[in-house]
């Protein structure tokens, strides 16, 4: 009787252990001298769900990820990591976290299968140093020197230092900025792998590619906000269209004009380009080409696409995501 | 209080990332074996001929002074009988002659023979003696060893330059070491994991004792190699105060250490816990030549207590015992050290 009410008193902590969010994030403030790195964000992420993060470069991407991870104290805001606190828990809440930082290199002359070890080191419970470096594929590195590896080895590396403790949440911060495409889908496989686990990530990105394809929620930041939130599908659909034109000519278009065009959503103007967000491109593109010819100016550019997440960007701030 | 496996790899990967470094191996451990041989040839006064040899005023061999002293291979003076003993074991001369008080006309010759020089001259003052004074009246010549450890520069020098390095190398390999994985964001990795702070603190000292291994008997090797000195007091004790040593310098570095940004901005700071202690601690001469005024200022400096531990033990042939005091001063800089560094470390 008794060994029954533990048990039940145990699936009741499990179950509200299952219920509460990995990642939980209310009012966080972060200022740096003038410049507000986030401004009151609330945050909430779902076990097992992969949350991308999105903004351009400055958004408060970072820093956000980085108050999540304890690395940052925020201004003002509270964080629950898997309903746990910082101030009282940050050595349990670290042991169940995987995490890989922007811009770390680690001293150059550790093998990789050393670096590995030492971080397997760090945590009570794991894959043995031997699955992690299959699990990243630097089986034949192993040996090899950190700094004599390339961009998407120490990137995969690092990856696989994060996923020493076998982490409840991963976050990664840019984690494919800079690798080669190949390099990019042995990542993206790697997450995958992790989710199939029932792991929670938290990712920021600024490839709407990337967010798409792993993320099931995204949100969008800029200047230290979140602008909207949503699965991929629901913030494109937010947009009113299915497709974008993209247009530039030799005379100056006028924003109303082009929004009197059959079938035209929305119209963007960023950088002399103009993006209008459309349901049928059939039926706006010969009336803009008429239009252009009325005024009596020529077509410099023409292109269009299905709506995706960067539309989403443009169509919220007026700037382009990626301002490379 | 420390996971030991962590602390293990932390202090393995320490020592191999060293071990895998040529430039630092050759400041570790042959740059302070060079100097110890520079500054040892270069201020050995052992390539002289000519050696000195004191006379008490009054003793039965005042008689023969100038005879001695016509002898080219050695420099006679008179010295009064309370300062014979300082002269001897202040090396300033290699053998004193003097009254044997249990025999009459007897002549007490006292050297310490550990000095090659003095084993010399005792041959060339008995030969000259006895031819002196004729075949038929023999004189009476009693010899008595006595043993003044660490009476040559040389010999005071090594020590001093043990501390030196225990300083330098701890100073500069936490240092830097620690300041550049700052800078390089890997200490900002490490704080993200559930590693134990003060395991990476004890790891950088427990890698600095892996290389005093190699480094502190290659030095003493050398010197007994090269300048036959000698370690007069116990390995151990030597061994302990080498470590204490160590420990305090480490814990110095990791505090130089616990705040600064960049590379650049270490060696700075380095250069200015190193160089007073360099001038006033007696690596290269005694730190008593500074004024009274200076010396308890000077004596609670960690430099100062651990070389004069290290000469007690090396040059003087003492016990732990008598370096409590020092002893006592190096493991206060330590703990404080180590213990502010823990609250100041600033992990990214």
């Amino acid at each position: 009787m008794i060994q029954s009410n533990a048990v039940e008193a145990a699936t009741e902590l499990e179950q509200e252990a299952i219920s509460t969010p990995a990642i939980l994030a209310r009012g966080l403030r972060k200022r740096y001298g003038d410049t507000i790195a986030v401004r009151d964000l609330d945050l909430s992420i779902a076990r097992g769900e992969c949350f991308g993060l999105l903004g351009p470069n400055g958004a408060g991407k970072t820093t956000t990820i980085e108050i999540l991870e304890g690395l940052t104290d925020p201004d003002a805001g509270e964080v629950r990591i898997l309903g746990m606190s910082w101030d009282t828990d940050a050595r349990r809440i670290r042991s169940r976290l995987g995490i890989q930082l922007q811009e770390t290199r680690l001293t150059g002359k550790q093998r990789v299968e050393e670096v590995v070890a030492l971080f397997r080191a760090f945590y009570p419970s794991g894959p043995t140093v031997d699955e992690l470096i299959d699990l990243v594929q630097l089986e034949e590195k192993r040996r090899t020197y950190v700094r004599e590896l390339s961009g998407g080895q120490k990137q995969r590396l690092s990856v696989a230092c994060a996923l020493a403790g076998s982490p409840d949440v991963l976050f990664l911060d840019e984690p494919t900025t800079g690798l080669d495409p190949q390099s990019r889908r042995s990542l993206w496989d790697v997450c995958e792998s992790f989710r199939a686990g029932g792991g929670t990530i938290l990712l920021t990105t600024h490839f709407m590619d990337e967010a798409e394809r792993l993320a099931d929620r995204i949100a969008i930041m800029d200047h230290g906000d979140i602008l909207v939130q949503g699965t991929p599908a629901e913030l494109i659909d937010r947009l009113g269209g299915d497709h974008t034109i993209e247009v530039e000519c030799t005379v100056p278009l006028q924003v109303g004009d082009l929004a009197e065009l059959p079938s035209v959503r929305r119209v963007v103007a960023s950088e002399g380009r103009h993006y209008l967000t459309v349901d049928e491109s059939h039926r706006t593109v010969p009336a803009l080409l008429s239009l252009i010819d009325r005024l009596g100016g020529e077509l410099t550019w023409l292109g269009t696409h299905r709506a995706t997440l960067d539309d989403v960007f443009l169509t919220l701030t007026g700037r382009q995501l990626r301002d490379d | 209080m420390t996971d030991p496996s962590a602390l293990w790899h932390l202090t393995r990967n320490r020592v191999l990332v060293m071990l895998r470094e040529p430039e630092v191996l050759f400041w570790i451990f042959l740059f302070p074996v060079g100097l110890a041989i520079g500054i040892g040839v270069a201020f050995s006064d052992g390539t002289t001929d000519v050696v000195r040899v004191a006379i008490e005023a009054g003793s039965p061999a005042e008689r023969y002074a100038e005879s001695l002293d016509a002898d080219p291979a050695l420099d006679v003076e008179a010295v009064a009988v309370q300062s014979a003993s300082d002269v001897l074991r202040r090396g300033e001369a290699a053998l004193v002659l003097g009254t044997d008080v249990e025999r009459s006309e007897g002549i007490l010759l006292r050297f310490d023979p550990t000095r090659p020089e003095a084993r010399t001259a005792r041959l060339v003052v008995e030969s000259r003696l006895q031819e002196m004074a004729g075949g038929t009246r023999p004189v009476s010549i009693r010899a008595q060893e006595v043993r003044v450890p660490g009476q040559r520069y040389i010999d005071w020098l090594i020590p001093g330059l043990i501390g030196f390095n225990l300083m330098g190398t701890g100073l500069w390999s936490v240092g830097f070491y620690t300041t550049q994985a700052r800078e390089n964001r890997e200490l900002r990795r490490l704080a993200a994991t559930p590693m134990r702070r003060s395991d990476f603190l004890l790891s950088q000292v427990l890698a600095r004792f892996a290389f005093l291994l190699g480094e502190i008997p290659l030095l003493i090797f050398f010197g007994w190699l090269v300048f036959g000195v000698t370690v007069e007091g116990s390995p151990l004790a030597l061994a302990i105060v080498v470590l204490v040593g160590a420990s305090c310098f480490t814990g110095l570095g990791l505090l130089a250490a616990s705040r600064v940004r960049t590379t650049e901005g270490i060696g700075g700071v380095i250069n200015l816990i190193m160089l007073p202690m360099l001038l006033a601690s007696g690596v290269f001469f005694s730190a008593q030549r500074f004024p009274d005024e200076v010396q308890p200022l000077i004596q609670i400096l960690p430099l100062t207590a651990v070389n004069d531990a290290l000469r007690a033990v090396y040059n003087d042939g003492l016990g732990l015992g008598s370096v409590l005091a020092e002893l006592g001063v190096a493991v206060a800089w330590t703990v404080g050290s180590i213990a502010l560094a823990l609250r100041l470390f600033r992990w990214q």
